[in-house]
Formats: structure tokens, sequence, C-alpha cells
């Protein structure tokens, strides 16, 4: 008997021969557009980069001068902290910190930020969150100003406790409907300048991370 | 193929069919992505693709599938055509891509695809399944565009917001502020709203087929008295 004639081994045999070219097509498809989705995935990084220091302040490439850490108990998220270094002529200019508010109201806030070498904050930009749609969302640039009240803050500016919402006895404002989304906003930031304040030798300091990291 | 036939399909898959209005399929995504119109028509033409790249494929191998592999033949060749789209959406469309995020993927679950898989381009021959998937994926790309088009409107004030990621630079020109000062209408964008909205839809269509119905009827009738 002809094993290959049994229905069930050329049903097999048909539905392996799909598979085959379904993966085939997939491969191909990748390889054309692999480069590609890196490319823009790369360009979105330096928008959002550029969007918070200004381009002709700095000129390394900002995408490999780059390092991770991570610090759990004082930022209270497990996750890495990414920090991209801005310098000028091999000279320190600024920190571009990405790093996770785990209170918003709905989870992790994702944000960017970036703080000169004296401390001052240049820009803060949120960069991934799952608020409430219309009342925690005005904290994206696209919906609101609100995001850049923080520019030019620094711990002397507000003081200690200034750094909070209104609501709280801060500087900041909140939205109709929405204190919990900006007051973890706030104090993210807060906590970052603290950090980059007590550790930015550190932070300009470690080698950046392995460049095959990057594409990543 | 005659003509009649043709007719014949294209109204079944984008009226008398529709898959959002009468045969409510694929709502998942259908109700999660129409917050804007824009992301509406992104994934309706992204759905209207994959049925019609779908159900040629189906339709060209039908010769060859047995019955006890037609399902899963199927769900390859739908999972491979949704994540070619996928890939290519990432390289072209990126914004797009980011603002429609899993939804893109998701299109594989959408049962209308594996639906007119099975119900027609497995019986029948590649061009009439080639345009039965176009009218199905029209029929649902218009109901994702006038269900973004109405929460868009209602939730925001706003109609076509965020064009650029579909066109390109300069699209965001076309955006259309119908409502200036739009309060923000909250119910509208979030979930809830997407039921609303297709519950409005669904009840104006079940209206229009009422009373197109029911004058056919009044001017049969008048015809008949006259003969």
């Amino acid at each position: 008997m002809n094993d290959t004639s049994h229905p069930v081994v050329r049903s097999g045999i048909l539905l392996g021969l799909i598979a085959l070219l379904g993966t085939a097509l997939l491969a191909g498809v990748n390889a054309l557009t692999h480069d590609r989705i890196l490319e823009q995935e790369k360009l979105r990084t330096m928008q959002q980069l550029n969007s918070v220091v200004a381009v002709g302040s700095y000129n390394n490439d900002l995408l490999t001068d780059k390092m991770e850490f991570s610090d759990e108990a004082y930022f209270r998220h497990p996750g890495p902290v990414t920090v991209y270094r801005a310098r000028m002529d091999d000279k320190p200019v600024a920190a571009l910190m990405i790093v996770t508010a785990p209170d918003g109201y709905n989870g992790d806030i994702r944000i960017l930020i970036a703080i000169d070498v004296s401390g001052t904050v240049l820009g803060v930009r949120v960069i991934s969150h799952r608020e409430t749609p219309g009342l925690g969302d005005p904290i994206e640039i696209e919906r609101s100003d609100w995001i850049l009240s923080f520019n030019d803050k620094s711990l002397l500016n507000p003081r200690d406790e200034g750094w909070a919402v209104k609501r709280d006895g801060g500087d900041f404002d909140q939205f109709t409907g929405a204190t919990i989304t900006p007051r973890a906003v706030v104090k993210a930031v807060h906590n970052t300048l603290i950090y980059f304040k007590a550790n930015n030798k550190v932070l300009f300091e470690t080698a950046s991370i392995l460049a095959e990291n990057n594409d990543r | 193929m005659t003509g009649s036939q043709l007719k014949q399909i294209l109204a079944d898959g984008a009226w008398r069919q529709n898959t959002g209005l009468v045969v409510l399929l694929g709502l998942c995504p259908l109700l999660a992505v129409t917050n804007t119109l824009i992301n509406g028509l992104a994934l309706g033409l992204a759905t209207m693709l994959t049925l019609m790249v779908s159900n040629l494929s189906v339709s060209l191998l039908r010769g060859l599938l047995k019955p006890e592999i037609r399902i899963p033949a199927f769900v390859l060749i739908i999972a491979s055509v949704v994540t070619v789209i996928e890939l290519l959406m990432n390289a072209y469309f990126y914004d797009l891509f980011r603002a429609l995020g899993i939804f893109i993927p998701l299109i594989v679950t959408n049962c209308a695809i594996i639906g007119r898989a099975e119900a027609f381009a497995s019986r029948q021959s590649p061009l009439p399944s080639l345009i039965d998937g176009f009218a199905t994926g029209l029929g649902f790309c218009i109901t994702l565009v006038l269900l973004g088009a109405l929460r868009e409107l209602t939730g925001r004030g706003t109609l076509l917001a965020g064009a650029d990621m579909l066109l390109g630079d300069g699209g965001q020109y076309l955006t259309l502020t119908i409502i200036p000062e739009h309060p923000g209408f909250l119910l509208a964008m979030l979930p809830p709203g997407a039921f609303f909205g297709l519950a409005l839809l669904i009840a104006g269509r079940n209206a229009w087929q009422a009373r197109s119905t029911s004058r056919s009827i009044t001017t049969l009738v008048p015809d008949t008295n006259e003969s």
C-alpha cells in the first residue's frame, strides 16, 4: 500500500505546503521591510528626543550614547530607566531620561524628561499612557499645553512644596475631573530631578550599552 | 460572470449582508478603533484588502482543500495575509500602525473573513470571490467610517483628525473643525459610545430598509388598481 495516497497523509502534506508557502511569503516580506521598520522606529525616537532638547545644542549621536539602569526601590517601578546623553564636543549638555510613573489612574505612564547639566528641566513629554481619554489625556502635548509647564523648572524653582498639583498645595495645575494623572506625572518629574542631582556624574560617565541593543 | 451576478454580489456584500450592520460579525475591531474617522477608514481598508486576498487565495486552492483541512488552511492563509499587511503598515504607515496597535494583527480573528472564505470563496471561482471580498470589505469599511465619523463629531467636534497618518504631510490640513470650541463629549469617545453609535446605525439602516420595502408595496398597489 502506498502511504502517500492515504487521504490523511495527503491532507497533511497539503497543509504543510500551505504553511511552508505562508512562511516563505512572510520571510520575504519581513526581509523587505525589516530595515525600513527599524529606520522608522529610530526616526520616531529621534523626533521625540529632539522635541525636548534643541537640535543645535549637542553634536553627538543620541541613539548610540545611551545607557539603562533600574532602581526599583527609588522609582517604584521594576522596569529600566533609559538615559540618552546629549553632549557638545564630549562635554555633557543634557540627560534625556525615560522614566515610568507607576501611579497613574490606569497604571504606568512613560515619560521622557530632558534635564540639562545644571539640573533644569528642558522639556517633558509623555511617551505612553493608558489614562482615561478626555480626562487624563491632557498630559499629551497634542491635547494641551500642560506638559510645557515643566519647562525651566528645577529643584529650586519651585521649592519642594511646590512640586505638587494645586489641590495638594503645589504649583502645577490639575485637570477638571482628573487629579491622579497630573499628580503622578509631577511626582515622577520631581523624583527624577532629585535622582539626577545625586547621580548626574554617574549618568554621564557610565559607558554606553552595546551597540546591538540600540536596535530595539 | 454576468452583470446581474456582479450586481448581486456587490449589493449583498455592501448592503444586504453588511458585516457590521446586518450580520454583526467582526464587532470587536469595529467597536474598538472607531473613535475617529481616519482610524475607522484605515482598519476598514486593511480589512478589505485582507478579505480580497484571502478570498482569492481560498478560491484558487478550493479544488485541493478537503473538508477536514479546510478550516486550518483558511486560518493559515488569513494569518499570513494579515501579517504581511501588518509588516507593510509598520514600514510605510508607521503612525497609523501605532494608532491602530493591536487591532491590525487582530484582523485575523475577524470572523467575517473566515466566514466569507467558507461561505463564498470555497465554492466560487476566483473572480466572483475577489469581488465578494471587495464588496464585503467595502460594506465593513463604510460602517467603520460612518461610526468613526459619528463618534469623532460628537466626541471632539472634528472630522478627519489625524489624516496625515494616512496621507502623509499635508494631511493635517484636511481636518475639519465642525464644532469649534467643542468641550469634548467623553461618552462618545469611550467604548459605550461605540455601542450607542452602532445601535443608531443599525436602527437607521433598519428604518431605511422598512421604508423602502413599504414604499415598493405602496407603489405596487396603485399599479394593480389601475390595471
